[in-house]
C-alpha cells in the first residue's frame, strides 16, 4: 500500500511533465492539423537553456533559491519561445500550403537540427546540475516504507497546476485564445473576421515551446541531467499523451500527460525498469488502434 | 471621386486549373443593393470568396472606394470594412452565440461593442435568447441570423451575403429579407447579394447580373431582370411564389 502511494506521487510529477509538453503538440494539431515532430526538441532546449541559465546565475553569485528559479523560468521560456517561433517561420510557414507530407518532413529534419545543434554546442555528454531543491516530506511511513513528497515534486505539481488554470483561463476568456479558437475551428472565416492567421499561428507555436520550457526545467531539477537527447523520448511520450487524451484536445492533454506518468512509473515499479519507455510506446499503439479519437477528442467531422 | 464602392474588373480566377471566374465585370455603388444570380456551380461563391482572396485572381482587379485590393490579405480587408456571410454560414460552432458576435466585432472599435450588440438583438430577438448557446447547435434560422450579426459586428460599409435564403423556411427567408431591406433603408448600408431565389432577390435588389458558367450574361435593373424572358425561363420557374 505504501509503495503503491509512492508510486503514485512519483507517476503524478512525471506525468506534470508530459502533460505540460503535450499542450504543445496538441495546440500546434488543432490549428494547423500537423504534428510537430520538432516539439520533443524543444522541450529539450528549453532543458539546456535553464540549466546554462542556472549555471550562469550560480557563477554570478545568485543563491537565492526563490529568485533564481524564476529568473531561471523566465529565461527559459523567453528563449525558447523563441526558437519555436523560428522553427515555425522557417520550416512550417513556407510549406503551409504545400502537400501534407512536406512539412512533416521539415519537422523531422528541425528536430535532428535542433538535436545535432545542442550536441556540438554542448556536447554528447550527460550534463548534470547540482541538486538545488533537497528535502520533502515524510507522509506517513510503516512497514518499513516511508512514503515520500520530495519538495522537487511539489514545486512540479504546483507549478503545472498553476499553469494550467491560467493557460485555460487564456484560452476560454481572452482575445488571443478565442483567435486559437476560431483558427481552430474554421481559420479562413477567422481570417474574414479580420483575424491574423498567420500571426495567431505563431503565438500558438510561441506558448506552446514556452510551456515546454516550463516542462524542460522541471525534468532538470527532477532528474539533475540533461543530454542532447532528452526531446526524442519524452517527444514520443507527451505525443502518446496528446493522442490517448485525444489530440486537438487541451484537458485532454493534460489528462494524457498525467496518465502517461502514471503507467510509466506503475510499470517500472512491478515490472521491469529496462522496459520502461516500452509502456509508452505500447500504450500509443494500442490507442491507435482502438481509440484513435483519444479520451477526450471528437471524432473528425468538421474538417474540410 | 464618386465611383462605385465595390468595383470588379475582368478578374479571372481558378481551382487548380480549372477556371472558375472567366473575366467578370461587376459594380456596386454605394446605398444600393445589387444581386448576383444564377444556376449551381455558376461561380458566384467563387467570385464572393475572390473579394477576400479566396482564390486569387489570376488577373484582372477588385477595387473598393477606388483602392486596388486584389492583393490584398484577407484579415486586412476585413479592416477596410468589408463583411462577408459566407455560403454555409460557417459560424464558429463551438463557440456560443456571444463568442461568434465578438469575433465578428474583431475588427471594431472595443467601445462600440455594446451598443452593436444590442443593435444585432433589436434586428434579430432571437439570438438573445440563445446567446450562451454554441453556435453548432443553433437552428439553421439562427445560424443563418448569427452570421448576418456577426458580419454586422464589424460596422461594414459592404455587406458580401452568399445565399442567404437557403434551406430556411419561408417565413424566416422573409424576416432575413426584410432585415436587408431594413439595413439598406435606414442605415444606408450597401449589399451585395449573391441568391439562387431569383425572384425574392430581384424583387429586393435595385440592380442585378446574371452569372454562367463564370461570366456575366445580362445585367441591369433588377425590375427589368425580372421581365426578361431569358432570367423568366432559367430562373424563376417554379421558384415564383404563387402569391
Ligand atoms: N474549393 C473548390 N475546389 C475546386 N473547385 C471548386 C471549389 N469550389 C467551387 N469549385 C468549382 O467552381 C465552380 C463554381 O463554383 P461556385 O463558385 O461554388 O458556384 P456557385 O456558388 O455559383 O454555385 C464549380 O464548377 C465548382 O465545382
Ligand atoms: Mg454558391
Amino acid at each position: 500500500m505504501e509503495y503503491f502511494v509512492q508510486q503514485l506521487i512519483n507517476g503524478v510529477a512525471l506525468g506534470s511533465i508530459y502533460g505540460l509538453i503535450a499542450i504543445g503538440y496538441t495546440m500546434v494539431y488543432g490549428i494547423i492539423g500537423m504534428i510537430n515532430f520538432a516539439h520533443g526538441d524543444i522541450f529539450m532546449v528549453g532543458a539546456f537553456v535553464a540549466l546554462i541559465t542556472f549555471l550562469v546565475l550560480v557563477a554570478i553569485g545568485v543563491t537565492a533559491l526563490p529568485l533564481a528559479l524564476f529568473l531561471v523560468l523566465l529565461v527559459a521560456m523567453a528563449l525558447t519561445a523563441l526558437y519555436g517561433w523560428t522553427v515555425e517561420r522557417i520550416a512550417y510557414r513556407p510549406l503551409r500550403r504545400s502537400f501534407r507530407l512536406a512539412p512533416l518532413i521539415s519537422a523531422i529534419g528541425m528536430s535532428i537540427i535542433l538535436q545535432n545543434y545542442v550536441q556540438i554546442a554542448q556536447g554528447a555528454r550527460v550534463k548534470p546540475l547540482p541538486p538545488l531543491i533537497t528535502g520533502g516530506y515524510t507522509l506517513f511511513e510503516s512497514n518499513d516504507f516511508a512514503v515520500q513528497l520530495s519538495n522537487v515534486q511539489i514545486l512540479i505539481i504546483w507549478l503545472t497546476f498553476t499553469l494550467m488554470i491560467a493557460f485555460s483561463w487564456m484560452i476560454a476568456k481572452t482575445r488571443l485564445g478565442r483567435d486559437m479558437r476560431a483558427c481552430e475551428q474554421d481559420a479562413r472565416m477567422a481570417s474574414l473576421v479580420g483575424v491574423d492567421t498567420d500571426r495567431t499561428i505563431s503565438l500558438t507555436f510561441v506558448i506552446g515551446a514556452a510551456l515546454a520550457a516550463v516542462a524542460g526545467m522541471m525534468y532538470l531539477l527532477y532528474y539533475g541531467v540533461a543530454d542532447f537527447y532528452i526531446g526524442f523520448i519524452a517527444g514520443v511520450k507527451a505525443f502518446t499523451a496528446a493522442v490517448l487524451g485525444g489530440i486537438g484536445s487541451l484537458p485532454g492533454a493534460m489528462l494524457g500527460g498525467l496518465l502517461i506518468g502514471l503507467i510509466e512509473t506503475f510499470w517500472s515499479a512491478y515490472f521491469s525498469v529496462e522496459y520502461k519507455d516500452v509502456a509508452a510506446f505500447a500504450v500509443l499503439i494500442v490507442v491507435l488502434i482502438f481509440l484513435p479519437t483519444g479520451i477526450l477528442g471528437r471524432p473528425e467531422i468538421e474538417k474540410v | 471621386m464618386t465611383g462605385p464602392l465595390l468595383k470588379i474588373e475582368k478578374l479571372e480566377a481558378s481551382y487548380g486549373h480549372v477556371a472558375a471566374l472567366k473575366g467578370v465585370d461587376i459594380e456596386v455603388n454605394a446605398g444600393e443593393i445589387v444581386t448576383l444570380i444564377g444556376a449551381n456551380g455558376a461561380g458566384k461563391s467563387t467570385l464572393m470568396m475572390s473579394i477576400f482572396g479566396y482564390p486569387r485572381a489570376q488577373a484582372g482587379r477588385i477595387l473598393y472606394d477606388g483602392h486596388d485590393i486584389t492583393r490584398v490579405p484577407a484579415h486586412e480587408i476585413a479592416k477596410l470594412r468589408i463583411a462577408q456571410v459566407p455560403e454555409g454560414r460557417r459560424i464558429f460552432s463551438r463557440m456560443t452565440v456571444l463568442e461568434n458576435l465578438q469575433m465578428g466585432a474583431t475588427v471594431g472599435e472595443p467601445t462600440h461593442f455594446p451598443k452593436d450588440i444590442a443593435r444585432v438583438f433589436k434586428l434579430f430577438p432571437r439570438l438573445q435568447e440563445r446567446i450562451n448557446q454554441r453556435g453548432g447547435t443553433l437552428s439553421g434560422g439562427e445560424q443563418q441570423m448569427l452570421a448576418i450579426g456577426r458580419a454586422l459586428m464589424a460596422r461594414p460599409r459592404l455587406l458580401l451575403l452568399d445565399e442567404p435564403s437557403l434551406g430556411l423556411a419561408p417565413l424566416l427567408v422573409k424576416q432575413i429579407f426584410r432585415a436587408i431591406r431594413e439595413l439598406n433603408e435606414r442605415d444606408k448600408l450597401t449589399v451585395f447579394l449573391v441568391e439562387q431565389n431569383a425572384f425574392h432577390a430581384l424583387k429586393l435588389a435595385h440592380r442585378g447580373y446574371v452569372m454562367v458558367n463564370g461570366a456575366i450574361t445580362l445585367s441591369g435593373p433588377a425590375r427589368e431582370l425580372l421581365e426578361r424572358d431569358e432570367v423568366k425561363s432559367a430562373y424563376l420557374e417554379g421558384g415564383r411564389p404563387a402569391a
